[in-house]
């Protein structure tokens, strides 16, 4: 613990201290989304050119004339963000200056309502930067299912628990044949700037989807946030992993959870959100299932 | 000056490729096809320097579009009918973005059923969101209003994107000669591109997050403002550009032997060339007959028609597109405008060639003749808004 | 950039969300005898409300005009320098 620690220190003192999100913005108070947004923001720096699509990221950046975000970014239709930041990063050597094209899309934007704008960048192989900030519910529009909403959680439109199983997003990457595919955390800001900054040296199309617990939509308290996104990978519930030309390596700590018995009690990581307060025994075993097969696909492609 | 035969579609081609576009992108649909297939050819045989983006959907095709032209460059798309419809969103989107975008609307009906088949209402359907809308009458124009759009829509007294609509398989896939310009002509009509900002400069600029209501009314207002400013710089234009290449359209509308008509007909669109045959053989026939053409619907040439209209006894409007549950629309902005007249002529509206029906010399020579007989006698027209139904 | 035409562009501005500061029920306060200076609190802050400053007593700054109260930085902080008080 004191060895990861020191590792961490050294490199936290690396990192920018500029200020890419700016204070008094207006998310919710604990919001991961602003979380990641900084370590963007300590990533990559000011060449980004960032594309977000209605998200609780659009909300975020407050009112004009002003915005919350110290950097280019382009406000888009909901199902358009993968085709913009296309356009973008099919002209940027024709502009002056750096453009590093980012999108910054919800799972609403990227799953769902944007998933055919995902899939033809990707085929396209376009030279950009995708972020899925993943909370698992339209929240912006007030806590509804979306198709990464885990099974059994409740939202608005699923109010006795989601019955369908989340949709695995970033294996549905992998088999595009993209250079890089990776997952994150905000619990874990140091692992995704690496992949971040590791996305930006790779040219072609970069999927990084990154685990956003949200303390309005999933029930527990703003203070908790960074504890459960902990949680989700301490449990097994959210694997952290990349894969260079489709060759997947579980980074850290997620490697060590590969041995089940090295995994939290999955009874922690739910208790602690009142989303999945209606949880039965059997659904806990199907959640517990549902991991167990998870890993099980991903190690095929280890 | 190069003579070459074209269809419509690789008229919207060459006007491209005379026009340093830097990035081209869309989706296939018929009746645009040939105008993707013949740019991806000259773009893989080197013949354009420009990128070719292949993407998945017409909504990702004004997208992309947006996201190039954000950084500051000249890009160009094309569509149809449900195309167009698919990308409605997007439309809005980039007007109130104010970046200058041209495209070219291949006219076709919207199903059910499936019919592929000549209509304005997929044109027409996008009337309101601010993008400025050119109708073209031959394949001539096809080429030289494309060229003018480039430069109309990049004015910043204007900032607006623009459209040019030319009829499916009527014009787009027919054949008639034309007069390419020569490249270095072009080049020196069409200015370095401009725009009102770029997402790709120095400046850390937001686009479009929340505004305060107050202020989203006033950039509503500054795009009626420009559209209004279009009126002058699309005249400016087309003057500039007829003294480059002998040819004018006469800017907004165009009036065919107006100045001593009793009666007009109006039309947007190929067959305003059939209108004119039709006003040739009455005027011998002895009706004092003109031909309004409808060159730019949006801005919508209000006074330049109220002008014409002084003094006309009668006003026969052809659409060929419709508004369920009301007018033409044609008919319907002409009615509008007429309030500004004193003493209004008679206005009446025909519906016809809906769904790719044919509308010959015969079709309009009876409506015409029908009507002016109608006003000569009653003073009044019985139907002033009627479908020419088939059969 | 075009001074003729209203557009929907901004720019970076501080408290867009007005002073966020008043949202607070509980307020963090730091017990700097206890601070390790690991910056978890800087990290981990989603208001960029916090700054540490290197070779100075009071490491950790909080910008309580905007700070919302969310306590993050009192979870994450190792030592429980960082306590949140009701306000």
């Amino acid at each position: 613990m004191v060895v990861t620690w020191v590792r961490l220190l050294l490199r936290i003192q690396d990192l920018p201290k500029d200020k890419y999100v700016l204070p008094g913005h207006t998310a919710c108070p604990g919001c991961p989304e602003a979380l990641g947004l900084r370590y963007l923001g300590m990533a990559l720096g000011k060449d980004i050119v960032l594309v977000v699509p209605a998200s609780c990221s659009s909300i975020l950046q407050g009112t004009m004339p002003g915005s919350s975000l110290a950097m280019r970014v382009v406000n888009v239709p909901f199902a358009s963000a993968a085709a913009v930041a296309s356009g973008i990063a099919n002209i940027k050597d024709l502009v002056g200056g750096n453009v590093v094209p980012v999108v910054w899309a919800g799972d609403g934007a990227t799953a769902d309502i944007g998933f055919a704008g995902l899939s033809g960048s990707a085929e396209r192989n376009d030279d950009l930067i995708y972020v899925c900030v993943d909370n698992e519910a339209y929240m912006n529009t007030g806590i509804q299912r979306s198709s990464l909403t885990p099974y059994g959680a409740w939202t608005t439109t699923t109010i006795k628990g989601k019955s369908e199983d989340k949709k695995e997003l970033p294996l549905i990457m992998l088999l595009h044949k993209i250079p890089y595919v990776a997952t994150a955390s905000i619990a874990f800001p140091i692992d995704f700037i690496s992949k971040l900054r590791k996305a930006l040296n790779i040219r072609g199309f970069k999927y990084i989807h990154l685990h956003a617990p949200c303390p309005t939509g999933w029930r527990f308290d703003p203070s908790k946030t960074v504890e459960v996104a902990r949680l989700a990978v301490e449990v097994g519930a959210w694997i952290l992993f990349e894969a260079e030309r489709g060759k997947v390596r579980l980074t850290p700590p997620s490697n060590t959870y590969l041995d089940k018995s090295r995994r939290k009690p999955l009874k922690e990581y739910l208790s602690i959100q009142g989303r999945f307060r209606s949880l039965r025994d059997e659904d806990v075993k199907m959640f517990e299932k549902i991991i167990d097969s998870a890993w099980e696909l991903i190690t095929k492609f280890t | 000056m190069v003579v070459k035969v074209l269809t419509g579609n690789y008229a919207v081609a060459e006007a491209v490729r005379l026009s340093n576009v830097d990035l081209i992108t869309a989706y296939p649909i018929t009746p645009q096809t040939t105008i993707v297939e013949r740019l991806s050819e000259y773009v893989d045989l080197g013949v354009i320097k420009s990128r070719f983006i292949r993407v998945e959907s017409e909504f990702s095709a004004l997208a992309v579009a947006y996201g190039a032209a954000l950084c500051n460059a000249r890009v160009f798309t094309a569509t149809s009918s449900h195309g167009l419809l698919y990308m409605h969103e997007m439309l809005w989107w980039v007007a109130g973005s104010r970046i200058p975008i041209v495209m070219a609307v291949v006219t076709r009906s919207i199903g059910p059923p499936w019919n592929i088949w000549d209509e304005h209402s997929d044109f027409m359907d996008h009337r309101d969101c601010g993008w400025l809308m050119a109708f073209a009458e031959d394949n001539q124009e096809v080429l030289d209003t494309t060229i003018q759009l480039f430069r109309i829509t990049e004015d910043e007294r204007v900032y607006l994107p623009g459209m040019l609509g030319l009829d499916g398989f009527l014009l787009s896939h027919t054949s008639e000669p034309v007069d390419v310009p020569e490249e270095h002509i072009v080049k020196s009509f069409l200015k370095p591109r401009s725009q009102p900002y770029s997402m790709c400069g120095v400046e850390l600029l937001t686009l479009g997050n929340l505004p305060k209501a107050e202020d989203h009314m006033m950039m509503k207002y500054d795009i009626q403002v420009s559209m209004e400013n279009a009126k002058k710089v699309i005249k400016e234009v087309d003057l500039e550009y007829s003294k480059l290449t002998g040819r004018g359209y006469g800017g907004l509308i165009e009036c065919y032997r107006c100045s001593d008509s009793k009666y007009l007909v109006v039309g947007m669109g190929g067959w305003v060339g059939t209108m004119k045959d039709v006003c040739d053989d009455l005027r011998d026939l002895g009706y004092k007959v003109g031909v309004l053409k409808v060159r730019f619907f949006r801005p919508f040439p209000e006074e330049d028609i109220i002008e014409v209209l002084r003094g006309v006894k009668g006003v026969l409007v052809f659409d060929r597109s419709v508004s369920y549950g009301s007018l033409g629309h044609i008919h319907t902005e002409i009615l509008a405008r007429s309030y500004r007249l004193g003493s209004r002529p008679v206005i009446k509206g025909i519906i016809a060639g809906l769904a790719g029906v044919d509308v010959g010399v015969r079709e309009f020579m009876n409506s015409i003749v029908g009507f002016v007989n109608e006003v000569e006698e009653r003073g009044y027209v019985g139907n002033y808004s009627e479908w020419l139904l088939p059969g | 950039m075009s001074k003729t035409h209203i557009l929907p562009i901004s720019r970076p501005s501080i408290g867009v969300g007005g002073k966020t500061g008043y949202w607070r029920v509980k307020k963090p306060e730091v017990n700097h005898s206890k601070c390790i200076r690991c910056s978890m609190c800087w990290l981990y802050c989603p208001d960029s409300v916090i700054d540490v400053i290197e070779g100075s007593d009071k490491y950790v700054v909080i910008n309580y005009n905007y700070c919302k109260g969310c306590g993050i930085c009192s979870e994450v902080c190792p030592t429980k320098a960082i306590v949140m008080v009701d306000e």
